[in-house]
């Protein structure tokens, strides 16, 4: 049984999600949670259609009806886990009536799932950015890790929890330490042991402090505590919430370098841009996938012009401050990495990871094939330590809830063809591609008098944009939907709202409330959004 | 610290002869397979290991002693005791037959192998007659089910008609269609599950075909390219090399390979970059990945391009000739190298 919660995976993970329609079409039943009737939802046994952010509600009445319906792994439970008693508690209010209420999802439908989901032999659950953009985002992820825990469907071959990562190496920063708390291989920069480690790697001192989160740098940089950005490989300019608000404070940045393979937005308003090489074909390197597989990207093409592979580009900067790390290739650079986190790479070397097609963390030494799952442990015996606690979540809603001023609900997403900003993937012509629209159900298209192509004005409490209509059956009444794919014709993240989760630093990119109001007098349009908008594929 | 699981127990051996030599396999094992840890090579055009075999193309047939017809080897399993003849007299008049055919009603000067498959089974196709002239554009795709017109003696009848370039992704060369169904698996339930298209017509008239034989942007293909990678013909093709062929300019020994991953999502497909004079020219995935085994999405497949936008780039490896080809990506790139930021709807 795989659930998909909050993961559009036919558009934005189409290879993964090959796999899963060979378990569907070999019997597995494929539960999608989201509130769109997406391509994804088009394939599953059933579609729990869930009013936005009200995930958490979902999940613990699941766990709830689990728990009174006798499904509950006790002895996995028992065995493995912490704080059960406190989670029953905290899910007993959350009954099949509250639930429907909340989400909007049948009581009888949640109730099935629940059944479903405990009687499965193996299951999964496969989460992306609709469980992660939100203020709550990390209850979000730890409220499906509770459902989890009551079946016991984790640490088995087949049963887990499995989110899918949107790009190629997100997994690989984190495991590299390009997160504010970690070195390396998770060792947390608090750790003294580990920071003496690395002091005595690098000859340097540490210090003994968390860094921030690119949210919390765009808030330090309003207290006008951070003054000098390098920025590497992200175009903030473009990809955060609240657009104006995050470009002022680039532009109000005594020093930003931007190191990007194009003259993004942001590297526009840098003071100094280094062009930097594709590190997927234009360098040698490592990339770590969804699944925790250590690949090896390689160089195809020769860089254009002044670009510079991104090692040369950081050990030249770092000699110029006074570090001479000599002239390391990827290969010395990822052998320190597997001498500095042994417990997680020392048995990756460059010609295992080309022998075996990549390597799953942890792989401790050169005998270890990698590891297809983890928390295994969890089902020894004596259990392997620390036990798996239950978290305490409580159903929080957006932060902003529709209201009579703002009454529909935005939130944002991808499409198949294209990534992000669009700053790669507008690089091909995609025959797929119809450009930015503002997605919406039927009866509110008709509520508002607005037919397929027709032009609409988008209005939040941060911003105002207009976008062509278009009907979308996959939308329930009172829900929209837009991409962030071309924001140089429809800045959608002037609307977005930056009410992050606190603990991992993301916007809430998924909820925020909008007016939706027919633009009848041309002159009400940008011209540009006018002549963008006469494609006559909108017209069909 | 080791999980692999075993998820299949394992197989019991089977014995059988091929070509006078004995051979074990285990059980279930095709006899193309077995044939193979032999080192006989048997000709295939609609079979690939990724896909479900569906034993159109005749070419891999073989003969299994006391068996009325011949059999596909590459669908055929193994029996106890089996005896096959890969290189009998039936065997090499049946595959002359499917072969000259093949090569009398289509195109296959882009399919690799077949040239000294021709050559090694005697087939001669030009003793069908002529060519007959390519039909109009839509011509093939307008036949009628179930209406047969009768053939033209003076020449050998072919699926000869004009390339359809509907989009700047790939192009579709029906003359060069054998209809070994690859496409069509790989679109339908095999890998893509999108269903875009289908087998229209009966007989000669049948051919591959959208719905309602629309246009590709029109149809609902999305472009993952799963279609190009099984295609043994090149009826299906690049739009990048499909160009460059129009040019003159596809020379596959001045072209290198590297494997790499996607630059977009988290799945880590395996991107197999076939790249002359520096730029990416086609893009595959290995068949044995098993990630991808050998599928792509639209971004994987196509959405390289933006690394070739950045203005003017160095020629690759060797003889780049003066006043040569100039590299594509010069022309997108533009001036201020933002041109990756805006166009294309």
């Amino acid at each position: 049984m795989i659930f998909l919660w909050g993961a559009n995976a036919r558009e934005n993970h189409p290879i993964f999600f090959h796999h899963v329609l060979k378990g569907v079409h070999h019997g597995t039943r494929l539960y999608v949670v989201d509130p769109r009737r997406t391509s994804s939802a088009q394939w599953a046994d059933v579609w729990l259609g869930l009013n936005v952010g009200s995930d958490i509600a979902l999940a613990n009445a699941m766990a709830r009806e689990i728990i009174h319906a006798d499904l509950a792994n006790t002895a996995f439970i028992e065995h493995s886990t912490t704080d059960f008693e406190a989670y029953r508690d905290l899910v007993e209010p959350y009954t099949l009536e509250l639930a429907q209420r909340i989400t909007g999802v049948p009581a009888e439908v949640i109730r099935e799932a629940a059944h479903a989901y405990a009687r499965a032999d193996r299951a999964i659950i496969c989460w992306t950015l609709g469980i992660t953009e939100h203020h709550n985002a990390t209850d979000n992820v730890l409220a499906l890790i509770n459902l989890a825990l009551v079946t016991g469907h984790v640490g088995r071959y087949g049963s887990g929890l499995n989110p899918l990562r949107g790009q190629n190496n997100v997994q690989g920063g984190g495991d590299m330490g390009a997160i504010p708390n970690k070195f390396v291989g998770f060792q947390d920069v608090l750790d003294p042991e580990a920071r003496s480690r690395f002091e005595r790697a690098w000859n340097v001192t540490l210090q003994p402090n968390y860094g921030w989160t690119v949210t919390e740098m765009l808030q330090a940089m309003d207290r006008g505590e951070l003054t000098s950005l390098y920025c590497i490989g992200e175009n903030p300019a473009q990809s955060e919430a609240d657009q104006h608000h995050a470009e002022k404070l680039l532009r109000d940045l005594d020093h930003l370098v931007v190191q990007d393979i194009f003259l993004t937005k942001t590297a526009e308003l840098a003071h100094v841009v280094l062009p930097a090489t594709a590190s997927w074909c234009e360098a040698e390197g490592t990339v770590t996938n969804s699944e925790r597989r250590v690949q090896r990207v390689r160089k195809a093409l020769e860089p254009p012009g002044d670009a510079r592979d991104e090692l040369w580009i950081i050990s030249e900067i770092a000699r110029r401050l006074g570090h001479d790390w000599g002239s390391p290739n990827a290969e010395e650079v990822w052998n320190e990495v597997r001498a500095l986190a042994p417990d997680m790479f020392a048995g990756m070397t460059y010609r295992r990871l080309e022998e075996l097609d990549g390597i799953q963390w942890p792989c401790p030494d050169e005998h270890d094939p990698g590891a297809q799952f983890l928390h295994a442990r969890l089902w020894a015996d004596p259990v392997g330590l620390p036990k798996a606690a239950f978290s305490l979540t409580e159903y929080d809603p957006p932060v902003e809830m529709p209201d009579d001023e703002y009454p529909f609900t935005l939130t944002t997403g991808r499409r198949l063809d294209s990534y992000n900003t669009g700053v790669q993937t507008a690089g091909y012509t995609s025959p797929l591609r119809r450009g930015e629209t503002l997605d919406i159900a039927p009866e509110d298209a008709n509520r508002l008098d607005v037919r397929d192509g027709d032009l609409v004005r988008i209005t939040s409490r941060r911003g105002s944009i207009v976008a062509p209509a278009r009907i979308d059956t996959s939308l329930r009444a009172g829900l929209v939907f837009m991409t962030f794919h071309f924001q140089d014709q429809v800045r959608v993240n002037l609307l977005t709202i930056d009410a992050t989760d606190p603990r991992s630093g993301t916007a809430e990119f998924k909820a925020c409330a909008v007016r939706v109001e027919p633009v009848r007098a041309p002159d009400d349009v940008p011209a540009r959004a006018l002549h963008r908008y006469s494609d006559p594929v909108l017209g069909d | 610290m080791t999980h692999l699981v075993e998820i299949a127990r394992p197989k019991r051996t089977v014995e059988l002869t091929i070509d006078g030599q004995t051979v074990r396999v285990p059980e279930g094992t095709t006899i193309l397979d077995a044939c193979k840890t032999l080192g006989t090579n048997i000709p295939t055009l609609c079979y690939l290991e990724t896909l479900h075999p569906v034993n159109v193309c005749r070419v891999c047939v073989v003969e299994v002693q006391n068996a009325r017809v011949l059999v596909p080897a590459c669908s055929r399993t193994v029996e106890p005791d089996m005896v096959v003849s890969t290189d009998s007299e039936r065997v090499r008049h049946s595959r002359k037959m499917v072969l000259e055919f093949l090569a009398s009603s289509v195109d296959l000067s882009t399919t690799p192998d077949v040239d000294g498959w021709l050559a090694s089974y005697d087939c001669k196709p030009e003793r069908y007659g002529p060519p007959a002239p390519d039909e109009a554009a839509g011509e093939r795709d307008a036949l009628p089910t179930g209406h047969h017109a009768p053939p033209n003696a003076e020449y050998a009848a072919t699926v000869g008609q004009p390339v359809k370039v509907d989009n700047d992704l790939y192009v579709r060369d029906y003359g060069k269609c054998i209809l070994c169904y690859k496409c069509v698996e790989g679109c339908g339930t095999d890998y893509q599950n999108t269903f875009a298209i289908a087998v229209a017509g009966r007989g000669f008239d049948a051919r591959i075909s959208t719905e309602f034989a629309v246009e590709l942007p029109k149809s609902a293909c999305v472009y993952c390219g799963n279609c190009i990678a099984v295609c043994p013909t090149g009826a299906l093709m690049f739009k990048s090399e499909f160009d460059r062929r129009e040019a003159g300019t596809w020379d596959e020994s001045k072209q290198t390979q590297v494997s790499t991953i996607c630059p977009y999502c988290g799945v880590g497909c395996t991107l197999e970059l076939h790249v002359q004079d520096n730029e990416i020219v086609r893009v595959t995935s290995p068949l044995d990945h098993d990630i991808t085994r050998g599928n792509l999405c639209i971004k994987g497949r196509f959405g390289w391009r933006f690394v070739q936008n950045r203005g003017p780039r160095p020629m690759g490896g060797g003889n780049g000739q003066a006043g040569g080809s100039a590299p594509r990506g010069g022309e997108a790139g533009g001036a201020g190298g933002n041109g990756a930021g805006d166009g294309h709807g």
